[in-house]
């Protein structure tokens, strides 16, 4: 992020802002059904549509510099225009992971080539990318991934599984993170490759979720044949790039990135929580301990707001560690599953049956199936919590079997 | 506490946190404790000197702050005298202040304000009635019109350093409605006497108004309404009350974390398993976050934001709920030292316990939150 000089005050700049949404932006529809966002092409379509009007009017990538196509502006700018773009129809989908975790590794990791190759399509809506990361032998050690990329003169050779990917069947391109030398410790021998998502040998499925979603993709690499142009950072130093990846990811999960368009959760099924009208359409507005519960849900999301303005400033002014980004992450899956946990006591048997799966009080039982979501994603919360206790609080690493021994040695899974 | 504090706010704070090492050190506490002894007027006075009774004070009135946001650099002081469980009556004595400040019509008063902000006297707010939760709106303490004044009877009590205090602000009821009264405790009618407390340095007690008689100057602002007074030194106690709880968890946290780096078994320091280590990531966490909403509190109550009465309820609901969490955890990290006398923890422990409890319960504020929001949503 590179703050250029800035010709318009905040004011100012909000009141453009306000004027070209009202003449630029579509209304947000009310959805009654809730589809899970994201399972359907048209709205993959409609946001790059959107992205596009966007870029035209000089909206797209507020905090991107201007050279790859941004704006160049300060993190104030890109939160008073998603302030301003609330009820207007956004394209919240290009938000996790395009916008706020690929994009961003490839500014910071990627050449120069790629970047104005790249990234000015990215902010207008031409390309939508995806990460490539966790795979099916395991999540949380990354590390120790086991799909290879091996050498052949201008071109690597791609064999492997990759999982959790989310909406890979509607991306152009994924960050692929692999193997391009086994007989050196795990973090020493891997590469991220800019994969083109359509190329021969890859094959995608569809994950389907206990709520119904199919956002999350697998994919299948058989002999895929990789130009070495598209390999982002240097080859061997792909953990590099993958620690600055997972950065993005930690940041864009706890709700801290300054490079989205627009707010709100990407899939309607998780839409803004009305715990107020739950209690009202099951006859309990009255009762003190529903007021306690909707009470608590409000303070925790104050909470949570200020704990990331808190968190943020204080990575950027080296006040905390950049892993303390993890805080924001850790509570963010709190208060996820505060807010399910809540839900279901308020909306008590209307969650269960009745219009279960519909907005209102059934939407509350659907939602719950899914409650474990918010601390899986983006790295489980063990992981936040070992790095918040070893590199915030700098307290002894844990025992790694694997740590300083070539990969090839390494023990797995049976 | 705000991470970017001016040099100027830094420089004050040093000042403070040597006079406190100086003069009021934990150590200092624990033997006031087993003495069962307080602050006294004279050590008030010198924090008083320092600017701890000005911050809400406009200048023309004798004070002034450091920053130019006085309720931020009071919840400031708040918090660093919160790590020695300190006995001085911050808060009850800047209620008082935030009262008198706020109340723009009615009796003068600058003559008791000066005397407060000198720290000639000290001050408390007489709102709670026994037997009742946190109510200020609907106090049964009685001030019927007799001639020019006022007769009071009735009873207060958890009135903090009632004691020693030398000027009640009192709640009351009067036929034109809600109203506050400024009442010097040597007022004849007027009995104090000492309740027992949870904390070990902060005292609280009862006071009796039997019969008292009362001029109309002794009003604060106009009588009947006293509401808009009220909710800001509710406000005003809840963001001093929840910095000092923060103040309480850094320090609980810090000689936590330290013991953890320093105590062994089975030949390795508690800060090495994982099963520990995540609790510590938790109360990290939760330490931050009720930081976060703590200073978020303040800045709506010193910018008079239309959403204060939301953030100052979600900060005492969060805080006072997690804080004796986080100490109690703490205490199952040290072990059975945690629960000895010997050990300091269980003065922290203490305060943050009567933090929670006083000026409405977290239970208590969520409902106010949500009462707030379902206000909101029907005048939408």
């Amino acid at each position: 992020m590179t703050a250029s000089v800035v010709s318009e005050d905040l004011d100012t700049y909000r009141l453009r802002a306000r004027e070209w949404l009202a003449a630029n932006m579509p209304k947000q529809q009310v959805v009654e059904e809730l589809v899970a966002e994201g399972d359907d092409d048209e709205q993959w379509l409609r946001a790059r549509e959107l992205q596009a009007i966007l870029f035209k009017g000089g909206f797209a990538g507020i905090c991107y510099p201007r050279e790859y196509g941004g704006q160049g502006l300060a993190p104030e700018y890109q939160k008073v225009f998603t302030e301003e773009s609330a009820g207007y129809e956004m394209p919240i989908l290009l938000n996790v992971p395009t916008l706020s975790i690929c994009a961003p590794v490839i500014l910071d990791m990627g050449s120069e080539e790629q970047k104005l190759e790249y990234l000015p399509k990215v902010l207008s809506g031409e390309i939508v990318l995806v990460q490539f990361l966790s795979e099916p032998s395991g999540g949380s050690d990354l590390a120790g991934l086991i799909t290879r990329a091996e050498r052949d003169g201008d071109v690597f050779m791609l064999n492997g599984a990759k999982t959790w990917s989310t909406s890979a069947y509607a991306a152009d391109y994924g960050l692929c993170l692999a193997r391009t030398d086994s007989t050196v410790p795990k973090h020493r021998g891997l590469t991220m490759f800019l994969l083109k998502t359509d190329l021969p040998g890859i094959t995608m499925r569809r994950i389907t979720q206990v709520n119904g979603s199919t956002e999350f993709c697998e994919e299948f690499f058989d002999d895929v044949v990789v130009p070495a142009s598209q390999v982002v950072g240097e080859v061997n130093n792909g953990w590099a790039v993958a620690s600055r990846q997972l950065f993005w990811e930690r940041t864009a999960v706890g709700g801290g990135s300054p490079y989205v368009s627009g707010s709100g959760n990407r899939n309607a099924a998780e839409g803004e929580l009305d715990l107020i009208g739950v209690a009202e359409e099951t006859g309990q507005l009255a009762d003190v301990r529903v007021l306690e519960l909707i009470g608590e849900s409000y303070a925790m999301h104050e909470v949570q707001d200020n704990l990331i303005a808190r968190v943020t400033a204080a990575i950027t002014a080296d006040q905390l560690p950049g892993p303390a980004a993890s805080i924001i992450r850790l509570f963010h899956a709190e208060t996820d599953q505060r807010d399910d946990d809540i839900g279901l006591a308020i909306a008590g048997g209307a969650a269960v049956t009745g219009k279960v799966g519909v907005r209102g009080p059934g939407e509350m039982g659907t939602r719950y199936l899914m409650r474990q979501g918010a601390s899986l994603g983006g790295g489980s919360t063990e992981m936040s919590r070992n790095i918040i206790s070893e590199r915030v609080l700098g307290m002894p690493r844990e025992y790694a079997a694997d740590r300083d021994v070539p990969f090839n040695q390494v023990k797995r899974s049976r | 506490m705000d991470l970017n504090l001016s040099t100027d706010q830094r420089s004050f704070l040093s000042t403070t946190t040597q006079f406190v090492e100086k003069t009021m050190s934990l150590a200092d506490v624990r033997a006031l404790a087993d003495a069962h002894g307080t602050f006294d007027k004279a050590w008030w006075a010198e924090g008083a000197e320092l600017g701890w009774t000005a911050f809400l004070v406009p200048e023309e009135s004798g004070g002034g702050s450091v920053s130019g946001e006085g309720l931020l650099d009071l919840a400031m002081v708040a918090e660093q005298l919160g790590k020695t469980v300190s006995p001085a009556p911050l808060l009850p004595t800047n209620t008082v202040i935030a009262g008198l400040v706020n109340s723009t019509s009615g009796p003068d008063h600058s003559a008791e304000l000066e005397a407060l902000v000198a720290g000639e006297s000290t001050g408390a707010w007489a709102v709670y009635e026994p037997g009742q939760q946190f109510n200020p709106s609907a106090p049964t303490t009685f001030a019927r019109r007799s001639g020019e004044g006022y007769v009071l009877d009735g009873a207060k009590d958890r009135v903090e350093a009632a004691e020693l205090t030398d000027l009640f602000l009192v709640t009351a009821m009067t036929d034109e409605g809600l109203t506050q009264f400024l009442v010097p405790s040597g007022t004849a009618g007027v009995s104090v006497i000492g309740s027992s407390s949870l904390d070990v340095v902060r005292h609280f007690g009862e006071v009796a108004f039997d019969g008292v008689e009362l001029p109309a100057s002794a009003v604060l602002g106009t009588a009947g309404q006293a509401a808009a007074d009220i909710e800001r030194q509710w406000q005003v106690a809840l963001v001093l009350q929840t910095a000092e709880t923060v103040g309480v968890l850094n320090k609980v946290f810090e000689f936590t974390v330290q013991w953890a780096f320093d105590r062994y078994t089975f030949g390795r320091p508690l800060a090495s398993y994982q099963a520990l280590k995540h609790r510590f990531a938790d109360n990290k966490t939760w330490i931050e976050a009720s930081a976060a909403i703590s200073l978020a509190a303040a800045r709506a109550v010193q910018s008079n934001s239309p959403d204060a009465p939301k953030l100052v309820s979600a900060a005492k609901s969060y805080v006072g709920s997690k804080a004796p969490e986080i100490v109690q955890d703490c205490i199952q990290m040290h072990g059975g030292i945690g629960v000895t006398w010997e050990h300091d923890l269980h003065m922290y422990l203490r305060r943050v316990t009567v933090n929670r409890a006083l000026f409405g319960t977290p239970e208590e504020h969520r409902r106010r939150i949500a009462e707030l929001l379902i206000a909101e949503r029907e005048s939408a």
